[in-house]
């Protein structure tokens, strides 16, 4: 199935929606007296484009929009994960008391088009609608993170973000335009079959994937293209943080797996994949892979402020989800997906208590944890600690099982060098979760801690993130058969 | 009583639950209760005890679930002559800690639920047959065990906790890369512990080395196997003295445990090359080591800790030789070695709750202040030192029969280090208990019954079997027999034929 514009129309349900729901909030916030009514919206908005985008899933492949975009389960698969980041970062801005009185119209219109650009992105199959949607949800990523206007840091963040993200993106377009001026097809399909038939052009190919890598490790913070992500994570407001963080990484993984893999490596047909001829990119990647693991968890394991800590870990994450990249395999493939899962549910869950403790006593540093058990906060103590284990990778938590899987990948392929390295990863890892997890429970508080008062909205939306971490921890088969359904996309 | 393994598991997992949904403030209610989830394990340990088919090498009280069906998880539990030792001494001292827990104050209920918690991991870890099940309740365990020294510890209990779970954590990563390696190597992929065994013949030698070489170091980390060890002195030190009790009596074991449950089996030719430096010399050498090192402590408990890698080295000497004495003596001395250092850290427990330290040269004369206790005392002691008549001699002449067989050199420097053992222990004892009374401590109060509760139990277990060693050997013989045949029998040409 290969649509026009117009017949497309009819299976972009939720990118209209969240299209017109820019529109109208924004008309709305001239209007309405209560801005808060307007954050609601915006939930249910992102409640129902989600939704859209899951019914959407069932049966339904082909291209959109003259093969600008995909129409299949892959894109679903993410768009979901994008639509559920999304509604978390709105659920976490209702109680933020960051971003009281910081114009709430404008917040939620730049969300919700952040949300719209992710879901291109996670569909996009041309280099073009590629670029374009990556620049959308950057230019919009660049704004929100310097929300906090009488806030210095988040105006740094801003600045750095957009520094760094104008470099990059640079230079994707340059490695973009080496491909086109190759091939003379900006479709990942046709590219991938011009450079197989084509031949010989190893070297310069292998430069045009380097600089594509350079915009696509940017948005997914992989050494050396992170550097933006500690500073971004520690300025922006903490709802943004956990967006960039969640959704920001899951529609870089996304676009990155469908470059690579229709673009450049051909699908064997029993599972396994082989990267097109003379260019060796899976070895890359392995180096880019255990660099940004390694590098990631090393800076983490000295810093005090969680959000810095949390962006290093994110940073060490997109590492470890490197290693199913690399392997070239649809177990890889699976592995990745089911760790975007898990990886959803116990970060935006870190960072849901981080909101909770952040708003209780303004502090986001290791301190503001200091004694959390012991002064009132034992239920969001006992959550973060979940949380801290997942994301370490310990039994029975589902951190565990998307790193098995990661694991196991890269153990079938004998790649034993990777293998060691994400293993001695994990093991550094622990240390400085175990430091959030030593603060609240091994140290008690100091006179003047405040008592921790949880509010309601958020330690509901903390339950549910800790019972998705437990129970996918123990019986995992839905979200294991929902990322192989996902990994059929177009091309292979 | 199809499923009592599952039960022993997961009962002690409902405690746990139960302990939470109990009121914070009610201290009693929630130490009985927890009392009361560890009771039904120790009943049906003694019902396996009973009912534990003596005459055959296979496993037992087997069930068998799906689990993850799509990558053949599966839930498989079983017991033979290898685990069933190791759930009966976990089923007995889980109470008995529990008990000795009565007396800890801060955040009671957190410490009981956690307790239950680590009850429960341990008891998965020596039932379940599937590797990935396994591996999913041997990291379990470290998560209460690193609350359980960081909060309720001593005080340097934050690093001692950190540096436990570490350490744990490195092996089991290595353990996790070769349980993986082991799981793509066969067709259809599988965890089940039996089929590996089973395939162990079309494993190439190369191969072998190399995931026994990543589950050696896992297991060695638990054992602790020198250079591994440095961990365990912080732990045991810090651990509140019940915890102590659980990490020498069950968690060490776990290393050897491991050891003979998977890397014997499954990757035989592996062992047969690697016995003699990775388990004989290093054994050895963890023996005169630990002796040492005790004979340099201050601390009582550090002594006892010492102490405890000097004895887990005839384990892995006895392992090692691959003869029958030696490999029947290594699973007793786990035993053993679980009931005499359980004793030996409650005891030290009961002095350190009434004077507040440790220090070996803080003391004088307490024999004739508590006389019960100093008899008590006795006999752990000499069952430390190896004296006839107390179960750790039969162990450790059953693993020096075997070492004979195997390397003379090796047995004399291990039975050597016998005089080592008792050198420290007596003087531990003559400056503690003998000589003039220390007037500080000349009123203390003799053990109280609760103490007596815990103590008794493993000190008649103590002494029966160092007159009647069948009680246990029986269990264990048939299994250790057929895995020691399996290892010996193990040939290097029918491997490589099959090997891809």
């Amino acid at each position: 199935m290969d649509l026009g514009n117009i017949e497309s129309l009819a299976y972009s349900a939720p990118e209209l929606l969240l299209g017109v729901a820019v529109v109208v909030v924004l008309m709305l916030d001239l209007f309405l007296k209560r801005k808060d009514v307007l954050g609601v919206i915006t939930l249910f908005v992102i409640v129902f484009a989600t939704l859209a985008a899951k019914l959407q899933g069932a049966g339904d492949q082909g291209w959109l929009f003259n093969r600008m975009l995909a129409l299949d389960s892959f894109a679903v698969f993410f768009k979901v994960i994008l639509g559920l980041a999304a509604f978390g970062t709105v659920w976490m801005s209702l109680s933020s008391k960051e971003l009281e009185n910081e114009h709430p119209g404008e917040y939620y219109v730049l969300v919700l088009a952040c949300t719209l650009g992710m879901f291109y992105m996670a569909s996009a199959t041309n280099m073009l609608m590629a670029y374009l949607a990556l620049e959308f949800v950057s230019q919009t990523s660049y704004i929100l993170a310097g929300f906090l206007r009488g806030n210095r840091r988040s105006s740094e963040a801003a600045l750095k973000y957009l520094i760094y993200g104008g470099v990059a993106s640079g230079a994707m377009v340059y490695g973009m335009s080496l491909l086109f001026g190759l091939t003379g097809t900006l479709d990942y399909q046709m590219l991938g079959d011009q450079l197989t038939a084509a031949g010989g052009n190893g070297p310069i190919v292998f430069i045009a994937t380097t600089l594509i890598l350079a915009g696509f490790g940017y948005k997914i913070a992989m050494v050396p293209f992170h550097m933006w992500a500690p500073d971004v994570y520690e300025g922006a407001p903490l709802p943004i943080t956990a967006f960039l963080a969640v959704g920001s990484k899951a529609a870089g993984m996304a676009m990155l797996l469908r470059f690579f893999y229709p673009g450049l490596s051909e699908f064997n047909g029993d599972g396994t994949w082989t990267a097109i001829e003379g260019v060796d990119w899976p070895s890359l990647v392995v180096l880019a892979s255990m660099i940004t693991m390694t590098m990631g968890n090393l800076a983490a394991l000295r810093q005090d402020n969680i959000k810095r800590l949390l962006a290093y870990s994110s940073i060490a994450h997109a590492g470890y989800m490197l290693m199913g990249f690399v392997v070239l395999t649809d177990d890889g493939l699976k592995a990745i997906l089911f760790y975007t899962v898990v990886y959803y549910l116990m970060n935006l869950g870190a960072f849901l208590v981080l909101l909770m403790v952040l708003n209780n006593s303004g502090r986001e540093d290791l301190e503001g944890f200091r004694g959390l058990a012991w002064r009132g906060g034992a239920l969001p103590a006992a959550a973060m600690a979940i949380f801290m284990f997942s994301l370490a990778g310990l039994p029975p938590f589902a951190g565990f099982i998307g790193k098995f899987y990661l694991f196991a990948a890269v153990v079938d392929k004998e790649m034993w060098l990777l293998a060691i390295v994400g293993g001695l990863n994990s093991v550094i890892a622990l240390y400085y979760y175990a430091r959030i997890v030593k603060a609240m429970y091994l140290e008690n508080p100091v006179d003047g801690d405040p008592i921790m008062v949880a509010d309601l909205p958020n330690s509901i939306l903390v339950g549910v993130m800790v019972a998705g971490t437990v129970v996918f921890g123990v019986y995992w088969t839905p979200v294991i058969n929902f990322a192989e359904q996902s990994i059929q996309f177009w091309g292979r | 009583m199809e499923n009592i393994l599952t039960y022993m598991t997961f009962i002690p997992l409902l405690g746990m639950f139960a302990v939470l949904a109990l009121p914070r403030d009610n201290y009693n209610l929630i130490r009985w209760t927890a009392l009361g989830f560890t009771i039904p394990g120790l009943i049906m340990a003694i019902w396996l005890y009973a009912n534990f088919d003596r005459t055959t090498a296979g496993m037992q009280f087997m069930v068998r679930y799906e689990w993850i069906p799509r990558y053949n998880i599966q839930y498989i539990m079983g017991i033979d002559g290898l685990s069933v030792t190791m759930v009966l001494l976990t089923g007995l001292l889980c109470p008995i800690c529990l008990l000795a827990s009565f007396n800890i104050e801060k955040a009671v209920k957190g410490y009981f639920a956690l307790f239950l918690l680590l009850n429960a991991g341990m008891m998965g870890v020596f039932c379940s047959l599937d590797f990935f099940l396994f591996y999913i309740f041997w990291e379990v365990m470290l998560l209460p065990m690193y609350f359980l020294i960081g909060i309720w510890g001593g005080p340097r209990r934050e690093y001692a906790a950190i540096k436990f779970f570490l350490y744990t954590l490195l092996g089991s990563v290595l353990m996790l890369i070769a349980m993986l390696a082991l799981y793509f190597h066969n067709d259809p992929h599988t965890f089940d512990m039996l089929v590996l065994m089973e395939q162990s013949g079309t494993y190439s030698r190369v191969f072998q080395t190399w995931a026994w070489i990543g589950l050696f170091i896992g297991f060695a980390i638990k054992i602790p196997a020198f250079p591994f060890h440095t961990w365990l002195p912080d732990a045991h030190v810090e651990a509140p003295t019940a915890i102590s009790v659980i990490l020498a009596g069950v968690l060490l074991k776990m290393g050897t445990y491991g050891i003979l449950r998977l890397c014997y089996p499954v990757l035989p030719l592996a062992t047969q090359d690697m016995a003699f430096w990775a388990l004989a010399v290093l054994g050895t050498w963890n023996i005169v080591y630990g002796a040492l090192c005790a004979m340099a402590q201050t601390d009582m408990k550090k002594l006892v800790a010492y102490s405890s890698i000097s004895h887990m080295g005839y384990v892995m000497l006895g392992m090692a030789t691959l003869t029958p004495q030696g490999i029947n003596g290594a699973i007793l001395q786990m035993f053993n070695h679980g009931t005499v250092t359980a004793m030996l850290f409650l005891l030290v427990g009961v002095v350190y709750d009434r004077a507040h330290h440790r220090d070996i040269n803080g003391f004088g004369g307490l024999a004739s202040v508590m006389p019960t206790y100093t008899g008590i005392m006795a006999i752990a002691f000499f069952a430390a030192m190896g004296l006839p008549g107390l179960s750790a001699f039969i162990s450790e002449v059953l693993v020096l029969i075997g070492a004979w067989q195997y390397s003379k050199p090796l047995t004399i420097i291990a039975a050597t280090a016998v005089i080592l053992t008792a050198g420290y222990m007596l003087w531990m004892l003559q400056r503690v208990w003998l000589g003039p009374v220390n007037e500080k401590y000349a009123d203390m109060e003799d053990v109280t019954t609760r103490e007596l509760v815990t103590l008794i139990p493993l000190a008649i277990i103590v002494m029966i079997l160092g007159v009647y060693p069948h009680a246990v050997l029986d269990l264990i013989n048939p299994t250790l027999l057929a895995l020691n045949e399996t290892v010996l029998n193990a040939t290097p040409a029918v491997a490589q034929l099959v090997a891809p």
